[in-house]
């Protein structure tokens, strides 16, 4: 796993790129720990209280610690119309966690997110940002049991 | 009526990462001539086209970039690639078919403002566009098509006022994505406080092919107040729920019924948003408008981003207004008080309606609050916010009212 | 000069001023909660909207400059609903216990809820709660009473530059926090107050004061500070004779050094006033035990004991240190002293409480 300095480092060149300092650092550890967010900071000149307004502003970054897998599943209307809920309800079920939480192995995170982009295959779920379509119920425990 | 490609018309026929592939179908030739031009007259070139922003505000893009300060030392063109309203999937596509167009565009506006840097900012949800884009610039600086026109790709990370063209500035900055008010405008104070030119993706991407074939050749496409072709997404109770590039004078009806093939399990047509989650419901007596700016401006509805989600006649009107109410709520930046607040409330009264537990008090409260979020909130969330709520009061009450106690 | 007209009276004012005081010149008062005048705009409370004609949404008067030919309605129907409305939006999540309250009398939400008649708030539901326990000693953080109008963070920014706190979250979960929405005695935070001083409403007031007076029963008696040489204005809070807090004067005028910004001891540091340890009669040590001793025999003990090591051991072993919570005419003498009647040059002063 590469050092959150190294990676804030690489980030460094870019003006104001604290948001993409975390996107390295997330990218490694999927969330940004305590010491990160604080090197980071200080890299990108900016007091510790701000850079954890930053963080703590944009859905995608968590200061908290996160599963190996993200789930996300969008909720937006086009999804809702098309069956979100009972999707949200089989991911709940099947990985016996409620929205927000993260499986006691630390594999799965589950979180709701609003559109991705990826509304002509509504309903939409991506894990660790890859979308899966079309996404039914039934198609849950297939779909969860390929990662590892 | 049929789909008009202009922007799509290579779509799966070429490499959109290769700036090669681009350059065989006629690619930066209108940058070429752009640069050969006097920055006044390129500005005036756009626009005499009639080019208006495909972001959703449908601002003259030449008039934009006209009240960019020239003697400025700095200046910055930013692409928004921020696509968060909610069924929207255009710019994506445009990247995925033809991102060298979105380069070149970004290019052409450097040379009629004077400004040899441009930001991509993709939204967060998009990393694989990310990647593309990267690889693309790479490839258009081998080729040496960019000339000094460096461009750096920045990704957002989850927040739907990002795409506030403000909000999307304070982002690349590594701040809170909170809109800043206006004026000052970008055009004059923006990126570090610069010159900055925002545009949407789309609006860039019709540059090259202005330029190419001329603007008098752009104003006659599609209706004369906002030429051109637009890139619709489809969704919802749809047979074709896709993607289509059509002109921008055709009727939603065609839209719908004969691209999109028609409601789907022969069901029947019950309302449409169009313009995203921020636009407003219309009813079936309203499909006949034609989708430019204008014509759907005068049935208090908006053409925004092109989404088009179509809902059957089994749909609960109101159950969706509320899922739509959460997406607000979630998405409010909380700088502004009608928002944040207004936002937060709003979705708790709808769907205490949707729940059945709402009385008429509570619909008077909803619209009383939609008023003041429609015209005090700071930015266009909390403005726009109401509008799915305020139009589905309007067209469709009796669904509100047969859930009230 | 541009011309525009408010409320149907014609002014001019110079091109770039802000409508806010464009209306404020022309003789309305307009409700303000986020704007600050020693801070960066924020443009966010939206409590200032006026209406101008021709404009379908209302103007944030703090950040929108006056423009020649405007014609603007500061009370219209349209401007008291908006307000009224986002009076009723913040008594929602604002906890209301004025009764107990520090802030009664002098807060700006109670004072524009009376001005708009706002009794109660149509929006009830639940909400998020922001009470923030603290055990520092001298600033109580009641978030549940905060408007979000966000001065405490600009000020802690902008004024003092301590940068300890700013927003955690976003939307209506959006709330004042530290890094890891910690304790303030975790950060950078210097315990100025100037936080205190900004806060247009009781979500941050003065632990040393709680309970002692609210703000309204107070009389205010303006001076200035004895802690060290700078010489910052403040107001003491006076109630039934006994100084029972500290706060800010910002006016200009009556506060030229600080204007109004004051460091942890001016602000929180006063309690020794009438602390029963305080000293009231000199003391005198004897063997190993203090006593109290009247002002002349103790001056004579001095006065003897210094004569008595000049004359034994040189002027030179003699020095004096003085206190920056002396005047300078205190420190004048001091030197003039130990120069003139001592003998020696060795004479210094702590610069800096
Ligand atoms: C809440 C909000 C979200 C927006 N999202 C987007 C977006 O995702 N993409 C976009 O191009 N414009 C978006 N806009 C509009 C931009 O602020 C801006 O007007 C636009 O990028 C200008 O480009 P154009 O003139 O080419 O349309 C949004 C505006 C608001 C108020
Ligand atoms: S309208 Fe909403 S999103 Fe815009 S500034 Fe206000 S709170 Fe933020
Ligand atoms: S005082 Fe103008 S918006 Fe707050």
């Amino acid at each position: 796993m590469a050092n959150y300095k190294d990676l804030i480092a690489s980030q460094q060149g870019k003006k104001g790129g604290i948001i993409e300092a975390f996107h390295a650092i997330q990218s490694e550890y999927n969330y940004i720990p305590k010491e990160a967010l604080e090197e980071a900071a200080k890299v990108f000149g900016m007091s510790e209280a701000k850079a954890y307004g930053v963080a703590t502003f944009y859905s995608y970054l968590s200061t908290e610690k996160r599963g190996k897998y993200i789930i996300r599943m969008c909720e937006s209307a086009p999804c809702h119309v098309a069956g979100a809920d009972a999707v949200i309800k089989a991911i709940e079920n099947y990985l016996g966690i409620a929205t927000g939480q993260t499986t006691a192995d630390g594999k799965f995170t589950l979180e709701l997110t609003e559109c991705i982009g990826q509304c002509q295959a509504t309903p939409v779920i991506t894990v660790n940002s890859e979308p899966i379509f079309n996404v039914t119920p039934d198609m849950i425990p297939s779909i969860l049991s390929a990662y590892k | 009526m049929e789909e008009m490609r202009i922007l799509l018309k290579y779509a799966d026929q070429i490499n959109p990462e290769s700036a090669q592939d681009y350059i065989k179908v006629g690619g930066y030739k209108g940058l070429e001539k752009a640069r050969l031009m006097e920055k006044k007259a390129l500005i005036e070139e756009v626009k005499k086209s009639g080019l208006r922003g495909r972001g959703g505000a449908g601002f003259n893009a030449g008039m934009k970039w006209s009240f960019v300060p020239q003697d400025a030392p700095v200046k910055y063109v930013v692409c928004n690639l921020d696509e968060g309203e909610p069924g929207t999937y255009k710019d994506r596509i445009i990247c995925e078919k033809n991102a060298h167009a979105l380069l070149e565009g970004m290019a052409i506006c450097g040379a009629a403002i004077g400004s040899d840097q441009g930001y991509i900012y993709c939204r967060g949800e998009y990393p694989f566009i990310v990647k593309l884009l990267k690889n693309a610039v790479q490839s258009a600086k081998q080729a040496g098509a960019l000339g000094n026109f460096d461009i750096e790709v920045r990704m957002g990370a989850g927040a739907y006022v990002c795409g506030e063209e403000t909000a999307l500035i304070e982002s690349i900055e590594g701040h809170r994505g909170e809109p800043r008010f206006k004026p000052p405008f970008p055009g004059v104070a923006g990126l570090w406080g610069v010159p900055t030119v925002v545009n949407n993706v789309e609006t860039f991407a019709c540059l090259p092919y202005i330029l190419t074939n001329g603007a008098q050749w752009f104003a006659t496409i599609g209706a004369a107040k906002y030429p051109g072709t637009k890139v619709v997404t489809l969704t919802g109770d749809i047979v074709n729920a896709t993607y289509f590039e059509v002109p921008t004078n055709m009727t939603l009806r065609d839209v719908i019924f004969k691209l999109g093939g028609g409601i789907k399990n022969g069901k029947k047509f019950k309302a449409v948003q169009v313009g995203g989650t921020s636009g407003a419901f219309i009813p079936e007596e309203n499909l006949d408008t034609p989708i430019d700016f204008d014509s759907m401006g005068t049935i208090g509805a908006a053409l925004g981003s092109g989404a088009v989600l179509v809902l059957d006649e089994t749909r609960d009107i109101v159950d969706t207004v509320a899922r739509i109410t959460k997406f607000f709520e979630h998405e409010s930046c909380g700088k502004c008080n009608p928002c944040r607040e207004g936002t937060f409330r709003m979705r708790e009264m709808v769907q205490k309606v949707n729940e059945g537990k709402g009385t008429e008090r509570d619909l008077e409260s909803i619209l009383l609050l939609a008023r003041v979020m429609r015209r005090a909130s700071l930015c266009g969330l909390g403005q726009a916010a109401p509008i799915p709520v305020e139009s589905t009061i309007k067209h469709f009450k009796y669904e509100y009212m047969r859930k009230l106690i | 000069m541009i011309s525009l007209k408010i409320d149907g009276k014609e002014i001019q004012v110079p091109r770039g001023t802000m409508l806010l005081e464009a209306c404020r010149k022309a003789g309305a008062d307009l409700p303000t909660l986020c704007y600050d005048e020693d801070l960066r705009l924020a443009g966010s409370c939206r409590m200032c909207v006026v209406e101008a004609k021709g404009r379908p949404n209302l103007l944030a008067a703090c950040v929108m400059p006056a423009e020649n030919g405007m014609d603007i309605q500061t009370e219209s129907p349209d401007v008291v609903e908006a307000r009224k409305v986002i009076l009723e939006l913040l008594t929602a999540r604002h906890k209301f216990d004025c009764h107990v309250c520090e802030k009664d009398g002098e807060c700006k939400l109670q004072d524009y809820c009376y001005r708009y008649g706002v009794k109660e708030s149509r929006f009830s539901g639940e909400g998020p709660h922001f009470y923030k326990e603290d055990p520092n000693p001298f600033i109580e953080r009641d978030y549940d009473k905060c408007i979000m109008c966000t001065r405490c963070v600009r000020a802690c920014e902008e004024i003092t530059g301590a940068d300890a706190i700013n927003l955690e979250d976003r939307g209506h979960h959006a709330k004042i926090s530290t890094a890891f929405n910690g304790i303030l005695a975790d950060s950078t935070c210097v315990f100025c107050g100037q936080c205190v001083m900004v806060c247009p409403v009781g979500a941050l007031t003065s632990k040393v004061s709680a309970g002692k007076g609210k703000a309204a029963q107070n009389k205010k008696v303006l001076t200035t500070c004895t802690y060290c040489g700078t010489g910052c204005t403040l107001e003491l809070n006076v109630n039934n004779d006994k100084v029972v807090g500290v706060t800010s004067n910002r006016d200009r005028e009556y506060s030229p050094v600080n204007k109004g910004a004051l460091c942890v001891k001016g602000r929180f540091g006063w309690d020794f006033i009438h602390s029963p340890e305080r000293l009231t009669t000199p003391l005198i040590r004897e063997n190993g035990e203090l006593r109290p001793a009247s002002w002349e025999e103790a001056l004579d003990y001095a006065a003897g004991k210094l004569s008595g090591i000049k004359e034994k051991y040189g002027a030179d072993t003699l020095a004096m240190f003085t206190s920056a919570r002396v005047t300078n005419e205190e420190n004048y003498l001091a030197q003039k002293f130990m120069r003139a009647a001592i003998g020696t040059n060795n004479v210094d002063h702590c610069a800096r409480l």
